[in-house]
């Protein structure tokens, strides 16, 4: 498999610095494909039995939910970085339900970044992420760090 | 499901386990996580990895599918003995998730939950929160993902107490 080389290392983040991404939609079959595979729950799955729960309606397992905002970060930067995975995350919220064929946007704020005492050759990038939906109302928060390869000086 | 008033801190129960094929890794990480060490062998070699590996977030949804499962054989089992079986709510969110070790093709990984903390809800009074600890270990028995997690969980006669006219109220009002 041949790469590009990556356009953004650790270097690359500061304070302050955004990433968009979206509107991307999340449509129903996957939404339900996905919850029948890893979160079979009556709320994720069944528009009727999804009603009569506080979710009120079909919504999305929280999981997919990380799993598109993984996806939208690949595609808004983490594929373009020297992207070294990440070591965990901080915090998830989530905030409202996510409704099928909801249109997402997801905003990627820099916090802080530190290099890695251990070793030289990455650093951390912390990040706030946000989603919102098509009403413009943010649905789910994530604070994590990824690691980035340095530029080799 | 036990119902919230049943739970105890301190709970633990084993969820089952799951073995992490390279077919299934890479179908996963082409969906939601396309990082060359999570799609193509000899790309993982290279990285710091040294070897394809599951995405962090096939790991973590593998431990909600297992819960899931855990819950239906628990609230089979329950209907059989003639129990009532409490409604698993939604959850607000996790915290200090932690991918301790790469999970490699090949792996199987157990998973278990402990409750570590019990509240009720004061906007939902039919409704407990706990907080459970939840981890995986790999064949080898090392810690390869730990998080913390919180979830609604449904009371006993919708948290109605006896001789508790206030809780009782409350409820009237949250079915209202």
């Amino acid at each position: 498999m041949t790469q590009a080389v990556p356009q953004l290392a650790w270097e690359d983040f500061h304070p302050g610095r955004t990433f968009e991404h979206g509107p991307c939609v999340l449509p129903r079959d996957e939404m339900i494909a996905f919850a029948r595979e890893f979160d079979p729950q009556p709320m994720h799955l069944d528009e009727a039995a999804a009603r009569s729960t506080m979710m009120d309606g079909l919504s999305a397992s929280g999981w997919y939910a990380c799993c598109i905002l993984m996806k939208m970060c690949a595609d808004a930067f983490v594929l373009n970085s020297t992207s070294m995975g990440a070591p965990g995350v901080d915090q998830v919220k989530w905030l409202k339900p996510i409704r099928p064929d909801d249109q997402l946007t997801l905003r990627a704020t820099v916090l802080d970044t530190r290099a890695s005492n251990s070793r030289p050759e990455m650093g951390f990038v912390r990040f706030n992420f946000e989603l919102f939906n098509a009403a413009g109302e943010l649905v789910m928060t994530l604070t994590t760090s990824l690691m980035l390869g340095r530029r080799r000086t | 499901m036990k119902f919230f008033d049943d739970i105890a801190v301190g709970a633990r129960f084993e969820l089952g386990r799951h073995t992490f094929g390279a077919e299934d890794i890479k179908a996963f990480a082409r969906r939601f996580d396309p990082q060359a060490f999570h799609l193509d062998e000899a790309a993982a070699a290279r990285s710091h990895f040294g070897a394809l590996c599951a995405s962090g977030w096939h790991t973590a949804s593998m431990w909600m599918r297992l819960m899931v499962d855990y819950q239906r054989r628990d609230d089979a089992a329950r209907h059989a003995r003639g129990e009532d079986v409490a409604t698993l709510g939604p959850s607000p969110g996790f915290r200090e998730l932690k991918w301790l070790k790469p999970v490699y093709v090949g792996d199987t990984v157990t998973y278990a939950t402990e409750v570590i903390e019990t509240r009720a809800s004061n906007s939902r009074p039919d409704w407990g929160i706990i907080t459970i600890r939840n981890t995986g270990v790999n064949q080898k028995g090392e810690p390869v993902i730990s998080f913390v997690s919180v979830v609604f969980v449904e009371r006993r006669n919708n948290g109605a107490k006896k001789g508790d006219k206030n809780s009782a109220k409350n409820s009237a009002e949250g079915a209202a």
